[in-house]
This record gives C-alpha cells, structure tokens and sequence, in this order.
C-alpha cells in the first residue's frame, strides 16, 4: 500500500499537527519507508487468532465510589499557560 | 565511594563514616564536573536533593534506615516529581514543574531515598540514541563519539560514569535494556504490571514498564525491592505478595536451562557482539547451565509489530499535550484550531511528530483492521512463542543489541535502522515478560556488549540471582571508563 | 405523498455516584470552577484511570430493568478527538462491547402500547464545559464535569412520532429515576437527549438519511424540534431535493433546527481498546445481587395496579411517572384498601394539584398518606362529603390540628348528618311543611323530587349526607 501526500495531510491534521508543505513531503518519504516495513505483517495468516490488548491477562479492578479528592485547582492553575477566574483560557471555542 | 554498591553505601551510611548529605554533596560534585560534557541530567536541585539527604541523615540517626535510606539515585525525566521540573526530554513540557508525585519517586520517598537529579532522555522516551531530547544528546561515558542508547540513556550514562549509585529507567520496546548494554551497566525491565506507571509520562501504556538500572544485579534487586508494588491507582497493576527480590541472589545455578533462540543467532548479530555472547554462555556453561536450542518463529515480527502498536497508543496518550492546561502554548495563533496545531507542531520534536502520525494513521478510518487489529493478533502469537519456549528452557538469552554502540549522528537521519536497534528487545515488551541486559565484555571500538536475559513473568528474583552468580565470577560489571573517576 | 417519521434517541444519563467515574472527585453539582477537577480530570501526564463500581453497578441495574443481556466483559474503548473540554483529548468510552445490550421499553401513548427496543447501553466519561461568556475574546474552561459518570442509552429507530418519542423519553426518564441511578435533572443536565430524526414515503421499507439534533434538554423542546426537523426534511423532499447528513442544534428561542457550524474534517474518531483499563468482568453473583436490589419496576406497578385495584389504564400510568408518586399512592391505599379508585382520583386531582401549585415534590408534601387516608376513610364511611373534604383537605395541608383529619372535622362541624332516625324526623318535617311538592311529585314530577332534597339539605345546614337524604326520601313518598 502506498501512503499519499494527502494521507499525511489529513493524518496530521486529524492529530493537530501544523505542517508544511516541504514537511509533510518530507514526512511522506520516511513514513512510506516505515510503512514498507511494517508491510510484513501482512502475510501472516491471523484470522483466528484473539487481538492482544493488554500484556497480562487481568480484568479490570473497580474502585470504591467515594470522593478521596480535594480541591487544588491553585495548584494545579500556577503551571496553566492562562487562567482567569478558575478557567483555563482558550481561544474562543466556536459551537 | 563513587564506585561503591549500594550495599556498601549503606553499611558505610548505617555506620555513620558517611552522611547522606556528605554523599550527595560528593555525587552532586562529580555529576558538574561531567555533566557538561555528557549531559546526562536535564534537571538538578541540589537544594531540594540536600533536603532529602538531611531527613534521611534524621531517619538514620532515628533508627529507622532502609537499605536504601540516604542513597542517592538518578530519576529519569519521565517520572513526576513534585516540585521537580518534569520534563520528559520535551519542549512540550520544558516549562512543566509537576504538582505531583508519581508512585515510582513516592516510593524512593518512603524509604529515604535521595533524589540525586532527572535524568536525559529521548523525548517521550522514543528514540534509541537520546538523540531525540530537546535538551540536546548525552554522550557515551566509553566513548563520547557514541550514543548512550535510549531512551533512558541519561540513566545509563550516568551509571556507567559513576554519577549516580542508582537511577530509574522505563522501557517500552528496550528503552533501559538497550541504553544499559550499550553504556556497560545492568538495567532490568521488570514483567508487566510490577511497578506502577502511575506518573510515569505515558508512551505506550500496554508496553511502557519502569525498572531499576545500576551497576550490578545486586543493586538492581535492591532498587526493584522499593519499585515494584501494588499500586490502587494503576489498574493494570498487578496484586500480589511482596517479594525480596535479593533473597535469592546466592543461590546456586543448579539445574539451570538456558534457552537460545535459533533465529537471534542466526543473522544479524555482529561479530564482535557473537563472541562476547557466546563468551558470556560458555561463562554459564562453567556454572553449570544447560544449553537449549529453542524456536521463536514469529519474532522477527516485533518490529513491524511495536512500530504499530506503540505509535498507536502514543499518539493517543499524547493528546493532552494541547497547549491548554500546562506545558508549552504556541506564542502566536489565530484561532483555537491554529493554537493546537501550533503548540503541538513547535512542541513536539520531528521524531515524536513522526511516531503521533504513524499512530494516527493505523487507528484511521478503513486502516485500523489491517495495521493495529493485526498487529494485536500478531502480539499474540510473538507471546504465544514464548509460552512454549518457556516449556524447554527457564530463561532465555542473546544479544541485548545487534552491535556495540554507534556514533551520534550515524542513525539520526535514518528512522529504520534506528528502529532496528530494538529487534531483540521490543519482543519481550509485546509479551509483558521480564528481561534484562548486563554487560559481558566489550565489542569494536572498545565499546560495551550487553547480554539479554528474558525470563519468564514474574521471574525477576531467579533473573537476578543468575546473573549476579555471573558477576561473582566475572568483572565486566566494575569495568569504569578510563579516566572518569581520576577527574 | 404519506410521510412517515422515524426517530431514534441517544439518551444521556448522568449517573448518581459520589465520585468520577475514573476518579476520586466529586461529581457535586455547582461547585466553583475547577475545584472538582483532580489530577486525573485535568489529564496531568502520567495519571491513570481507576473505573468507580458505582458506575457500573448502576449500568447493571439499568440494563436489568429493561430486560438487557449485561455482556462479561465489556471493554473501554478510547474516542479521539480535540476540544477543550476533553483534556485527555480522548474520551473515555465503549464501543465494540458496550456493558448493556438490546433490552425494550414500553411506552404507552393515547390508548395505544408500544414496544421501544433500545440498542445498547454504554459507560463513558462526561467532558467539562465551555463557557462563553467574554473573557478577552476566549472562551473559560470548567473542568468540574469532566469524568461525570455518564450512561449513554441508544434506542433502535422505533419511534414514529413526536409523541412517541417524547413517551419514550418519559418512560426513561421514569425508570432511571425510580431505579435511582439518576437524578433526572434535566436543568442540571443530568438527563440529556439527542435524537436522530428522518423521513420516509409511508409504506416503504428503507430508511432516509438522518440528521443528528444535539442536546435537547426539555421533553417540550424534545418534540418540537422533531416536529421541526421531520417538516424541515418533508419540504426538502418535496421540492426534490435530498437530505445531508449531519448533525444539528435545536434553537428553542427561534424553534427551529440549524447545521452546527460544522468541523472543518468528517469526524474519524480512531476509537481503540484503552491500554489503562483492563476488560470489566461482571460475575453472574454480581448481577443476582444487582437484580435482588432492584425495586418493583413502574411497569409491573401498573400492572398490578390495574389487575388488583381495578384502576384504569391511565390512572395506572399517573400514579406510577414516579417511584414517589406511586409510594404515596400505596401508602394510601393500604390503610383504605377497598377504596383504590378514590385513592387514586384524590392524589391525581387534589394532591397533585396542590403539589404543582406549591411547586413542591410528592416528598415534602405537608399531608402524607396515611393522614390522606384517614381523611378518605371520613369520605368513604360518610362521615364528611366530598366537598367538606377539600376543606379539610386544605386545613390538614395548613398543619390545622396537626393535620389531624378527625380533628379538624370535629372543630368545624363538618360531620354529615347520617343518623338514619334524625334525617327521617328532618324529612318529615319538610314532607309535611310542602304539600304541593309531595303532591306534584306523586303527579309525575320529577323535579319536585330534587326541590325536596334541597329543602331537606338546606334544614340541615348541608351535613346531611346526600346519598342517605335521597334513600330515605324515596322510601317516604312511597309511603
């Protein structure tokens, strides 16, 4: 399979990454480099074998429904780029 | 007492002929006196470092020493730490003091354990020369035309030029493993789910697991005796009784079956890499091993196979870098969209970038069955491959990396053979299973060879105690790059 | 051409637990920007998700009371995408194994039945919000709701009207309150409704492209913006054009529905298993001791109530909108037993009224059941009429006498005249005091008979107890 300038474009917008022109023809060649790698994995037979999600074999532990958290928005708000007001600050958000 | 054990350290520590703060003051000196030119720590406090050595001084003189009390060890920059510039080798996160301690340092906390400084690593912990930190490379302390090996290579620097008695790492395809065969120490991947990755700057969640990287695999079972536990907060955490990881350390090899994979031998392995292994196994042999040939048919799928699986969960886990809440924000954007792809474009570095468009492409629409669905399945038989090697043998072992380390610069530009540097690793990180690497003589160049030991889960303690039986009649361990401690 | 509307809803339930679905925050509602928003919630790097038991237990009861298969295990799947009140910039979700599938409802609209058969029910992570107000130009982000435990509700295109849809809505909105495993708040936003809505000839089979409307917090809002959709598609249709899909936002000041300013890109939200959460096994245990906690559900109430009490189909579906309402009815009727009906007209009438009125809950109502009985007992035994009964009804309300019905019955002098001896003494009295009316009756007047009554009420000041004035006057003029 080959992987378009447009793949990478829409890829790259999909995880809000700007990228130029010259990057993403850049960008296109090693991937199309990775991609032929990865490509290997095509020949194997896998139609009856179980995904593996996880690295053990567990289920999933559940937690008592209590609050144990306190407030530390100061805290947390000293490191945000802008806050006022108790929020984050955004460009406008556009619905 | 730069080159001493930690079991040293301690008695020197517990007999009051050292203090802690003298000990960290002595570490503190010599890491300025090479970090200049190694680059091994991205962040030192030694304010907040000597604070922690006088409470652990207290805790002594209290009574209430832990083998590990007073110790100084090397944090690598991908755990939080509070009040502790958090970087993880990123400009994303280069202004990121954390507000919060991840369960790894709360443990070193507990026990008195002194924070000597975060260490250098490649950005999100991807890479395998520590080429891709923002900080800038560390240098390898055999060579300093070499990389240290990644991602936890400010880890294994540090070692290996006696910075640090003790240092933290996280592999996620080999990420201590690598850097520690390449820098001559020892460094242990621990199975899945033994120690917590809460605050542990995610990469690949199902991949990503933390252990201990120091000189010898004494040291290491001491530093894994305060790193693995249960963890509430960490759902993949795995429950079960605390084990001493040092208990077992003498005990002698006996019926010992080691198992050598037909296809790590095959090809690939350079020469002088071969004779260094093969030397190491004859070591084993005199210890009374038994050798066996065993298969892992589908282990030259691990590539293809991590180089799926692992950009798709980071390109995930790295979403919340959006310039929003902490960490880096774009100076300049029109709109909330440009904001984003700003932030995230100047942010990242091209090999993270890289890695988040990999991701993102195989989890896309129309793509998802072909790559991630099948390399789920393909995870599946990688580890069913070792379910059934480990029917003939108890531990398996090989080359750590295909060769000795390579020059700066040499793999920078080409992404595959980079990622190629993981070929023996990564495998064991698709199956959750422990393995580690300790170093077993020295390749072209003069530089490190490591030895990969894979064992089955949950078998740390019998690891340990197989290649501390090594150590005890080998030195490659106490090797010190010529000239380092003479500064 | 016939149309016919198809709806299917998506249904969000805010689920009633203390903490965050993968955190140990508070869900408390209104609390100051982002002092519920903990280290999970803001995503710093490193956190991890714990999934709260509360939350899943509630989706088992959920897909208990609809008569739902509960899938062991079911998996958290993660949704990608940006925005600033999703700061992992993934939510948090199912989505191949969602933990309740298929199950019904039954909706009941005019005289007619219906059958809702609902998809599935999945657990997922609420975001926080935006608020729009000025700030320099930007927009603030709240963070306190981010993690709320939701449970979204997916029904199958079932519903064919407006009506039906709101029924639907209703009966929903019913159960996971009377199960408790939501507060049903749809100011707050604890119950909010998104529906899919299109349009067909009638007859045919195949469905039409469907639009999305976001976010309809009112069942008056549920209705009318898919009465405005389905006549907004109608009207494209017939003047030959096509639908697009897309997703649109009800605007209840114009009633109408508009494109939401759509994203640049055709959503692709790369869902995959969440590495940090493990597959959730429910044991077969678990759902036994879920289904032992459940109450008796509304459906099997009005059932009963209809079967035992001999109540109408409608009364049945009054008294059981709410777990409280229909506690208060039986609390009623099981000091009055063989009087179901005039428990049922009372609640539904005086008290339901009176309620509204007040605007206060069934719960706080001044006037509980048992006092309420013993007031229909004074009705249903004579001793007060009808009308006294509102009186006394009120002054119980007021906390007269300690709401004590006897009492205030007493104090007023409401007590009917029943005493068979004094009514017969009374009547003939008026008997012999009008002639002419006792002559025009036996002449084939049916008024007089009436004025006669009167006469006797009016002796009595009213108390005398109409049924018995009526009995005994018969019994006389045939004397």
């Amino acid at each position: 399979m080959t992987l378009s300038l447009d793949d990478v474009k829409r890829v790259a917008n999909l995880a809000r990454i700007e990228i130029s022109e010259d990057e993403a023809q850049q960008v296109l060649m090693q991937l199309s480099g990775i991609f032929d790698l990865i490509e290997q994995m095509q020949a194997i037979e896998t139609s009856n074998i179980e995904p593996m999600s996880h690295a053990q074999d567990m289920i999933q532990r559940l937690r008592e429904d209590v609050v144990t958290e306190s407030d530390q928005h100061m805290l947390f708000q000293a490191i945000a780029p802008q806050v006022e007001a108790g929020l984050y600050l955004v460009p406008k958000v556009i619905e | 007492m730069l080159n001493a054990s930690l079991k040293q350290l301690a008695t020197q520590l517990l007999q009051r002929k050292i203090s802690s703060v003298e000990l960290t003051k002595e570490f503190l000196k010599h890491i300025k006196t090479l970090n200049q030119e190694l680059n091994a720590f991205i962040t030192l406090n030694e304010e907040m470092s000597l604070a922690q050595a006088q409470a652990a001084d207290n805790m002594i003189a209290a009574g209430e020493a832990h083998p590990l009390t007073g110790i100084p060890v090397a944090q690598k920059d991908i755990f939080c730490a509070k009040e502790w510039l958090t970087t993880c080798g990123s400009k994303m996160l280069s202004n990121f003091i954390s507000p919060y301690d991840a369960t790894v340092i709360e443990r070193f906390n507990q026990v008195g354990a002194v924070n000597i400084g975060k260490t250098n690593m490649d950005e999100f912990a991807m890479g395998s020369s520590n080429e891709t930190s923002y900080y800038g490379p560390v240098k390898n302390p055999w060579d300093s035309l070499a990389v240290p090996g990644g991602s936890s290579g400010g880890s294994a620097c540090a070692i290996a030029a006696r910075m640090a008695p003790a240092a933290t790492g996280t592999d996620t395809g080999g990420s201590i493993r690598q850097p520690a065969a390449l820098c001559g120490i020892s460094g242990i991947k621990p199975t899945y789910g033994l120690v917590s990755r809460y605050g542990m700057i995610a990469f690949a969640s199902s991949l990503d697991q933390a252990g201990p990287m120091a000189k010898s695999a004494e040291d290491l079972a001491l530093l894994l005796n305060v790193m693995a536990g249960f963890d509430t907060r960490d759902s993949t955490s795995i429950q079960r009784e605390p084990e001493d990881y040092a208990h077992d350390l003498e005990k002698p090899l006996g019926q010992l079956r080691i198992g050598l994979p037909r296809e790590y031998f095959a090809k690939g392995m350079s020469n002088d890499v071969a004779s260094a292994v093969e030397a190491a196994i004859a070591e084993y042999r005199k210890l009374g091993a038994t050798i066996v040939e065993i298969s892992l048919p589908n282990a030259r799928l691990s590539i293809p196979v991590y180089y799926v699986l692992a950009p798709a969960e980071a390109s995930s886990n790295l979403s919340r870098f959006d310039g929003v809440r902490y960490g880096y924000r774009a100076e300049q954007y029109t709109d909330l969209e440009d904001m984003y792809k700003k932030t995230r474009a100047q942010g990242f570095g091209a090999e993270v970038k890289r890695r988040i468009l990999i991701g993102t492409y195989v989890l896309s629409h129309g793509y998802y069955d072909a790559y991630y669905l099948q390399a789920q399945k393909l995870r599946r038989l990688i580890a069913n491959d070792f379910t059934d090697a480990f029917k003939q043998c108890d531990v398996i072992m090989g080359p750590t990396t295909p060769a000795v380390a390579f020059n700066l610069g040499e793999k920078s530009s080409d992404p595959i053979q980079m990622y190629l540097s993981d070929i023996y690793t990564s495998a064991a990180n698709l199956a959750g299973l422990p393995a580690m690497s300790i170093p077993v003589g020295f390749g072209d160049k003069n530089r490190p060879v490591g030895l990969h030991i894979i064992g089955n889960y949950f078998r740390e303690a019998q690891m340990l105690n197989i290649t501390h039986r090594y150590q005890q009649v080998t030195d490659w361990h106490l090797r010190v790059p010529a000239g380092l401690l003479e500064v | 051409m016939q149309w016919e509307i198809v709806i299917g809803l998506e249904i969000h339930a805010q689920l009633s637990t203390q903490s965050k679905i993968f955190s140990g925050a508070s869900t408390a509602y209104g609390a100051q920007p982002n002092t519920q928003a903990c280290a999970v919630d803001i995503a710093l790097p490193g956190v991890l998700p714990v999934l709260n038991y509360g939350a899943v237990e509630r989706a088992i009861k959920f897909g208990l009371a609809i008569g739902a298969k509960i899938n062991s295990p079911s998996i958290f799947a993660r949704k990608n995408y940006f925005y600033p009140d999703l700061p992992k910039g993934y939510q948090i979700s199912q989505f191949e194994l969602p933990i309740v599938q298929g199950g019904s409802v039954k909706i009941q609209v005019g005289d007619s039945e219906k059958i809702v058969r609902l998809t599935r029910a999945h657990l997922e992570e609420d975001a926080g919000k935006s608020l729009h107000e000025e700030f320099h130009g930007m927009s603030g982000i709240d963070l306190n709701r981010a993690g709320t435990p939701l449970l979204e509700i997916v029904s199958e295109p079932d519903m064919r009207s407006s009506a039906e849809a709101v029924a639907y809505a209703k009966a929903l909105h019913t159960l996971v309150r009377w199960t408790g495993i939501c507060d049903g708040n749809m100011q707050e936003g604890s119950f909010r409704c998104d529906a899919n809505v299109s349009v067909r000839p009638r007859g045919t089979e195949t469905f039409g492209t469907r639009c999305e409307i976001k976010n309809l917090n009112s069942f008056r809002f549920l209705e009318k913006a898919i009465d405005f959709e389905a006549r907004r598609q109608i009207e494209i249709l017939e003047d030959g054009g096509s639908i697009t899909q897309e997703t649109r936002l009800y605007d209840a000041s114009r009633d109408e529905t508009r494109t939401m300013r759509s994203k640049e890109e055709a959503h692709d939200y790369r869902y995959f298993p969440d590495p940090d959460l493990l597959p959730l096994e429910i044991s077969r245990e678990w759902i036994e001791q879920v289904r032992a906690m459940l109450p008796e559900l509304p459906e099997a109430r009005r059932h009963r109530y209809i079967q035992d009490f001999g109540l109408t189909v409608y009364d049945a579906s009054v008294l059981t909108a709410a777990r409280e309402i229909a506690d208060y009815f039986e609390n009623t009727v099981k000091q009055l037993p063989t009087q179901a009906k005039l428990c049922a007209n009372w609640i539904m009438g005086e008290v339901s009224g009176r309620l509204n009125k007040e605007n206060i809950e069934i719960t706080q109502c001044p006037v509980g059941p048992k006092q309420l009985a013993e007031l229909l007992m004074r009705v249903s035994d004579g001793t007060i009429s009808g009308k006294s009964a509102k009186d006394v009804f009120d002054s119980m309300w007021q906390g007269e006498h300690s709401g004590n019905a006897d009492a205030i019955i007493a104090a007023k002098g409401l007590k009917q005249i029943s005493d068979d001896g004094e009514i017969e003494k009374l009547i003939d009295q008026v008997l012999a005091a009008h002639p002419q009316q006792v002559a025009d009756y036996h002449g084939g007047k049916e008024k007089a008979f009436n004025s006669l009554v009167g006469q006797v009420m009016k002796a009595t000041k009213g108390k005398a107890n109409p049924g018995q004035v009526n009995m005994i006057l018969k019994k006389k003029l045939l004397e």
